[in-house]
């Protein structure tokens, strides 16, 4: 409350006059008042760009025509395309006329990028509140125009009406110029900005645009191949860098011998500490200068255990922090007095990014600023990171976001941008590194390896007493979400710059009401602190799909344990009623028939099962029943059919959302059924796709049924992440119900399957 | 080393370069040619999103040397146009496939090239002609629909 009041003090002051609050209010309009917003909007300079200014989000040009600045950026789900709708709502303008310009640090302030699901639900509701402000002002400066009270006009199409022939449009009101208006700031930056006025946005009843299923504009120029990727920039005499990456994990060059590419043309070698690399003023000849490019690396022991140990490791390291994030009643009392104590333990592999093509980035520097191009999911943090690898000053470094290949978390992007910054410099020419296969998939940051530990008390009526869940794993940030430091890039790490990891994992997010419960985490270090191909970091979801997982098919295992239907079993305890809605709507759309599992009447080679399981994440629920096919021969799984029901509150394009849904779903089949990054005691084995296999065409399910549930008076949550929470678990608890077989180490791979079977 | 002259004929217009005969034909597409596609996915013929047509047959530009690119190359700019589309751009466009779109040169030049043989393909040949293929965006229940919906344009 005290900000709002400095706020509006700050207001009247900036426009000379108390009236403008009494005008929203539908009094007449004041000259003072008039003259005042007149004064404002024609007040001629830009503003700088700050979060708090209204012009850092949105402008209006001289035809009407509207362009949002926005911090985040579109990871392919049509986010640019629903911030376009969020708005023209707001604004009352069509769609058409929006103009989205994404993660460009020089028309926008940092909205913490693609982060956490939050590109609608943080960055969409700025927009919109943005969007109402400026729609507010607008009105007024229209009220002036036209000399009729703001609230007797309407505005259709950007074109503010007083009745028929009394007209005015925004181009004509501000068109070219600026706002020239504060809003209240909550002086954060990132995903947690907030910037708000006095408007308040539109009332969910009255959207025309919001809600629709609206084409995404980008797909064409995709599909026509008229948009330059990341890939595609190039910069007058660019110079093409590529990087060399020891053999073993750990090893520093020690003699780098220049002569063995000296037959390349242009071919120079940047070494660093332990960062080398190479530039070359063709690409062609960057390559094969990495390839032959003679280097004696330094002895190190070998630095990983073998790889059929990862979980002994895991299991015995001594934890460097534990954490209860949740904690309820009294677990030992509720242990000490259980008729019967059911537990199980789960493991969850390293898993890599592997996005679609290696990062890219390209980096300029004349005149005492630089330039970072980067499809990552952060430029302006990428921005801070690349001026602190320069020491240059923030406003010295600008950074604009191209489409990359996907990202889908902390992936080689940022490590791409810092490494093309030190190129850059050494050679005093624009660097365009793209990385190989092996560098992105050996080398990117790693979603974590874990294992968790369930136990359930059981009283004699099969009640669920008691209730513990605790992970241990490596951390989720063992380098940043974002690129903003040098110690969280490769490049840095490679050259001493001082570490400091987070130890970081998170507990299920769910609402059973069990009435003794603690659920928690463990992390333990890395192999190698420094340079490591196995630094724990954000990957799609991050450590969601390993704990519910673990949690989601726990809850099974109790379920079969006491004969119950699992699903029954959960709406006896799930308490929130939206959790229960959306369990409820996703297997009656299956059509669930109640049963506890496992099938038992099935014979010959093929079984089918059914599986079930469900997740929150910050404000979003997803539930999914997952129908399944083994092989019980080959072990092959096919999950041929999934029924997912959606909540995250408001729907902004319910198209958008389903096709985000679905690549959440066949992604997360994929982490399933094959993803794991494998390694030797030397170094990453998972360096391509034959060695990092994920899913193909031949494993897409023959139907994806969605039902979303649109909440329309409730804010956005985000759809990026939550779908891929419960896929793990609704595919092993379908493979348990054909099988009889409970599989708790993913991924739920042929081999492990047959092995899991004939086992049995 | 030596480079040599070739001519190469791609989207119906001859270029003529000089480059080094193992040069990948990747990299004169993109670099001497300017082509935003096809894309540097693996360099190991293992994703497809380096794929060009070479005489109405997807191949893989990342492993296929410059020298041996003899013939009619075709990439996704030489497909179709927005004015005049080809059917699975068409399809493409209305089933909002792509997410990120890195991947989309393997699989629409591969189905393209599947659909000239077959108008009337099962989802099974479908799936097998695609198979290789990478999309790490996992758009590929858009992928099938896409291809159906062009099947049915062409058929």
């Amino acid at each position: 409350m005290a900000t709002r009041q400095a706020f509006a003090l700050s207001r009247r002051s900036l426009l000379k006059g108390a009236g403008m609050l009494v005008v929203s209010m539908g009094a007449p309009v004041s000259v003072e008042l008039a003259n005042s917003i007149g004064a404002a909007l024609a007040s001629g300079a830009k503003p700088p760009l700050h979060p708090a200014e209204l012009d850092s989000y949105i402008a209006i040009g001289a035809d009407g025509s509207v362009t949002a600045f926005f911090g985040k950026m579109d990871m392919g789900h049509g986010l640019e395309t629903a911030i376009a709708q969020i708005v023209a709502e707001e604004l009352d303008v069509a769609i058409k006329s929006v103009r989205v310009v994404m993660g460009d640090t020089r028309s926008s302030v940092n909205q913490g990028g693609a982060s956490g699901s939050t590109g609608i639900q943080k960055g969409g509701m700025q927009m919109r509140y943005a969007a109402a402000e400026a729609r507010r002002i607008l009105l007024e400066a229209a009220s002036r125009h036209l000399e009729v009270p703001a609230e007797r006009l309407t505005v259709s199409d950007g074109i503010v009406s007083a009745g028929v022939d009394r007209n005015v449009g925004y181009g004509e009101l501000i068109g070219g110029r600026y706002f020239n208006v504060k809003l209240d700031w909550n002086k954060r930056i990132g995903n947690d900005l907030q910037a708000r006025g006095i408007a308040k946005p539109k009332s969910p009843k009255d959207y025309k645009l919001v809600g629709k299923s609206i084409p995404r504009e980008d797909v064409a120029a995709k599909v026509f191949s008229q948009t330059d990727y990341v890939t595609d920039i190039k910069v007058p005499g660019m110079v093409h860098g590529r990087m060399l990456r020891p053999p073993v994990a750990g090893a520093e060059p020690v003699e780098v011998d220049e002569a063995s590419i000296k037959d390349i043309p242009g071919a120079r070698v940047v070494w660093k500490m332990g960062f080398l690399g190479v530039v070359a003023e063709k690409e062609w000849d960057a390559i094969r200068a990495a390839e032959r490019l003679k280097v004696k690396w330094s002895e190190v022991k070998p630095p990983f255990p073998a790889y059929a140990s990862l979980y002994d490791h895991i299991r015995k390291a001594p934890a460097e922090r534990r954490s209860i994030d949740r904690k309820s009643g009294d677990l030992t009392q509720a242990f000490a007095s259980a008729a019967r104590i059911i537990q199980s333990e789960y493991e969850w592999p390293f898993q890599s990014h592997a996005s679609m093509g290696p990062a890219c980035a390209i980096v300029a520097i004349a005149d005492g600023r630089a330039t970072l191009w980067t499809g990552g999911q952060k430029p302006h943090y990428a921005r801070d990171g690349v001026a602190a690898v320069l020491g240059m000053k923030t406003e010295d470094v600008d950074a604009i976001w191209v489409q990359g290949p996907g990202c889908y978390g902390r992936n080689d992007a940022g490590d791409a941008a810092h490494d093309a910054a030190v190129l850059a410099q050494a050679v005093g020419k624009p660097v365009r590194v793209q990385y190989m296969r092996h560098d992105a998939t050996a080398w990117d940051p790693k979603g974590p390896a874990s294992v968790h530990r369930a136990r359930a008390a059981l009283d004699a009526a099969n009640n669920v007493i008691g209730y513990e869940f605790i992970s241990k794993g490596f951390s989720r940030q063992e380098v940043s979400s974002n690129e903003s430091q040098v110690k969280d890039c490769l490049a840095g790490q490679l050259m001493g710059a001082p570490l400091k990891p987070t130890p970081a994992f998170g507990v299920p997010a769910e609402s059973y009401g069990f009435p003794n419960k603690e659920m928690g985490w463990e992390t333990i270090p890395g192999f190698i602190a420094r340079a490591s191909p196995l630094r724990g970091a954000h990957l799609r979801d991050p450590v969601g799909p390993q704990i519910h997982f673990a949690s989601e098919c726990f809850i099974d295992e109790i379920a079969a344990a006491i004969g119950a239907d699992p699903v029954a079993f959960r709406l006896k305890y799930v308490t929130d009623a939206r959790d229960a809605a959306v369990i409820r709507a996703a297997t009656e759309k299956y059509g669930w028939q109640p049963r506890p599992s496992p099938r038992r009447d099935q014979s010959g080679v093929t079984v089918v099962g059914r599986g079930f399981a469900y997740a929150q994440r910050n404000g979003a629920i997803v539930g999914i029943v997952a129908e399944v096919e083994v092989d019980k021969r080959s072990g092959r799984v096919w999950a041929r059919k999934f029924v997912v029901a959606h909540d995250c509150g408001q729907i902004i394009n319910p198209r958008g959302l389903e096709q985000c849904i679905e690549g959440n779903i066949v992604q997360g089949l994929s982490r399933a059924l094959y993803e794991e990054v494998k390694f030797d005691n030397s170094m990453v084995t998972s360096v391509d796709w034959m060695s990092y296999p994920i899913g193909e065409i031949g494993d897409v399910p023959e139907a994806i049924e969605i039902v979303l549930i649109d909440r329309p008076d409730i804010d956005p949550a985000g759809a990026g992440e939550p779908a891929m929470r419960p896929v793990a678990a609704a595919i092993g608890n379908a493979i348990f119900d054909a099988t009889g077989v409970r599989l708790r180490r993913v991924p739920f791979t042929p081999e492990r399957v047959k092995q899991a079977l004939s086992s049995s | 080393m030596t480079t040599k002259r070739f001519t190469l004929n791609v989207n119906g217009r001859d270029h003529t370069i000089d480059a080094d005969p193992d040069m990948p034909l990747l990299y004169a597409l993109r670099n001497e040619l300017g082509l935003r596609n096809p894309k540097f996915g693996c360099g190991l013929a293992q994703c497809g999103a380096c794929t060009v047509q070479l005489d109405g047959t997807p191949i893989r530009s990342c492993v296929t040397p410059v020298a041996a690119a003899v013939g009619k190359i075709k990439t996704l700019e030489g497909l179709g146009t927005p004015e005049a589309p080809h059917p699975i751009q068409t399809a493409y466009i209305e089933e909002q496939v792509p997410q990120c779109g890195y991947c989309i040169n393997g699989w629409m030049l591969t189905a393209a090239a599947l659909l000239e043989r077959n108008r009337k393909p099962t989802d099974a040949e479908i799936k097998e002609a695609l198979a290789g293929l990478k999309c790490r965006c996992a758009t590929h229940m858009g992928i099938m629909r896409a291809v159906r919906r062009a099947a049915a344009m062409m058929g």
